[in-house]
């Protein structure tokens, strides 16, 4: 694929990393862009690991297949680091988000020799924040868009907007919560990025 | 005026069932095409469409409730996989020889064992000699227009026959992809209202529907089913020559893709084309004379037209997603290489096994393969005529 980004997400199981991949394409889809956002599916179950995929272009999309050369990986669970190898295939200029306490020095020892750039971000901590649970996948999902630089930070707000107004028809009251969780993940990225 | 969206395979089905509002539905959930019963259900709960929703106990009472509402003169379709199409094997037989044009979206999904939920194109080809129409999709756009194109195709008076619109299990039913939609009036107008010749639901023409024939008569029953399916080829071509007046997008038996000076050519169905297309315009840019044909028109099988698409090419890949398990390849390499023998071509070919349960089919693959038979061609090597790809090493 040329001119493209691909993104490779590891989660696990209702964590919510599909919904993060496919929430992603529908707003990548609304700034004009060629977009697949897709899972790999196995036996799925709350706490296995999972895979999913985002291609984001300006030309039409073809392949379909899975993601080997990723630009971007967003892990969402940061216990996967030490069963899933995350960062193979990953190119050296493109970068990799975990959702952790930790610095990215702190993370850095546990990405099998990575040189590419490394985010770190609490999205438990933002989300608990915010949401007052634990659904770390609206922080994450700010943090490949901020980190990618896909689009601008005014036209993600205003797109995500309408995607939860669609996506929790049926529980508004978790609108607000997740809008500031993504506010709050442009802040605590805005020194580093 | 086509309306810029996005939106998974399943989805893109659903809204096409939408859009035609057909009358009746009767289903039984099976992944991955359980979310097709799942959205019109909600269409019809939201009053959207007035279709008559039946929740059956099995497959087999779903295709059974399919046949008799068809019948009946309803306009009728149902969704399924892998083994829900395999449970519905008897009644599949039974919709075409009553020549019923029930419309069923197949997303496809291995048979087991091992048991497992991803694609590969074994229900389908097991159900390839059911007497059904069977028509292919790259990706949800063409789920979609495929969808739309079934209900003209197979209610026309010359054909009268089922027909399956497949599509790749998870590939394409799962994954969120641009799509163009049609307004909800071209698709009306396009797939018109049903008025079936006769049905049983006609008190002022009485018919009999699947009676028993003895021998002198059945055999020409037969006949006239395969006349039937043999007509629905120049239907499929004009159907698509009207949507293309409605759409922008032409459709064939097959689409043929930077063949025509080919040297080595890969011929495959479903989602992987998309892959192998990207992969051919790489081995373009290298001065590599590749080519790819997709196979949209599974039943009836374009074999003279397949030869005559093959006959300049030095060699070709044949890509089967199921296996047969009789020794010998899968079934487009089986019913294409009769093709060519018949049509006395004969062009090299090797028919690979790729993509089984879900096993991930890639750009590099396809590199492998051209070069595997342009290294065998040009040092005059003999190509093994039946192989895998994709397994563990």
């Amino acid at each position: 694929m040329n001119n493209g980004l691909e993104i490779r997400w590891h989660g696990r199981g209702g964590q919510g990393a599909k919904t993060a991949a496919l929430l992603l394409a529908d707003v990548a889809f609304k700034t004009g862009k060629y977009v697949q956002g897709f899972p790999e599916y196995g036996p799925e179950r709350m706490g296995a690991p999972i895979t999913a995929y985002n291609r984001i272009s300006d030309e039409k999309i073809r392949v379909h297949s899975n993601i080997y050369t990723p630009g971007l990986v967003v892990v969402v669970d940061e216990t996967l680091l030490h069963s899933v190898d995350v960062t193979a295939g990953l190119k050296e200029e493109g970068a990799i988000i975990v959702n952790t306490p930790k610095t990215a020095e702190e993370i850095k020892p546990l990405l099998n020799g990575y040189k590419g750039k490394v985010y770190t971000v609490d999205a438990r901590k933002i989300s608990v924040e915010t949401l007052g649970k634990n659904f770390p996948n609206s922080p994450m999902l700010a943090a490949a868009v901020a980190v990618s630089g896909i689009m601008e930070k005014e036209d993600f707000i205003s797109e995500m907007k309408v995607s939860y107004q669609h996506k929790f028809a049926k529980k508004p009251e978790v609108i607000e919560g997740n809008m500031q969780a993504l506010e709050m993940t442009y802040e605590t990225l805005k020194n580093v990025l | 005026m086509a309306r810029k969206d996005r939106m998974s395979g399943n989805e893109a089905v659903s809204y096409a069932i939408r859009q035609i509002n057909p009358d009746v539905m009767p289903a039984f959930p099976i992944t991955p095409s359980t979310e097709i019963p799942q959205m019109v259900s909600s269409y019809i709960a939201n009053g959207e469409v007035d279709t008559e929703f039946i929740p059956v106990e099995s497959e087999h009472s779903a295709m059974s409730a399919a046949i008799g509402s068809e019948a009946a003169g309803a306009r009728t379709l149902t969704a399924t996989s892998s083994a829900g199409l395999a449970l519905m094997w008897e009644e599949l037989l039974l919709a075409a020889s009553n020549r019923m044009p029930i419309t069923l979206a197949l997303v496809n999904r291995t048979l087991s064992g091992p048991i497992n939920i991803n694609c590969d194109h074994s229900d389908g080809m097991g159900a390839r000699d059911t007497g059904w129409i069977q028509i292919y999709a790259e990706n949800n756009q063409e789920a979609y227009d495929n969808f739309i194109q079934a209900y003209p195709i197979a209610e026309n008076a010359k054909v009268h026959l089922p027909i399956m619109i497949c599509q790749d299990g998870f590939i394409t039913s799962h994954a969120v992809e641009n799509i163009e939609l049609l307004e909800d009036e071209e698709v009306k107008n396009f797939v018109g209202e049903y008025e079936p010749e006769e049905f049983l639901l006609n008190p002022g023409k009485p018919i009999a529907v699947g009676p028993y024939s003895v021998t002198n008569y059945a055999m020409e029953a037969k006949k006239n089913q395969e006349i039937a399916l043999e007509n629905s080829k120049e239907v499929i071509l004009q159907v698509a020559k009207e949507f293309e007046k409605i759409s922008g997008r032409s459709y064939g038996l097959f689409e043929e893709y930077k063949t025509e000076d080919a040297d080595y050519i890969m011929l495959l169905i479903g989602s992987a084309a998309g892959t192998a297309k990207q992969a051919v315009d790489d081995l373009r840019a290298q001065g590599k004379k590749a080519g790819v044909i997709k196979l949209r028109v599974f039943r009836p099988f374009p074999a003279n037209e397949l030869a005559q698409a093959l006959k300049n090419a030095k060699a070709v890949a044949i890509m089967d997603r199921t296996e047969s398990y009789n020794g010998n390849g899968g079934p487009l390499g089986s019913e294409v290489t009769a093709g060519l023998f018949r049509n006395k071509v004969m062009v090299e070919t090797v028919n690979y096994i790729y993509g089984l349960a879900g096993r991930d089919f890639t750009v590099q693959e396809v590199y492998d393969i051209f070069a595997e038979l342009e290294e065998c061609m040009e040092n005059g090597k003999e190509l093994e005529q039946f192989k895998y790809i994709g397994l563990r090493k």
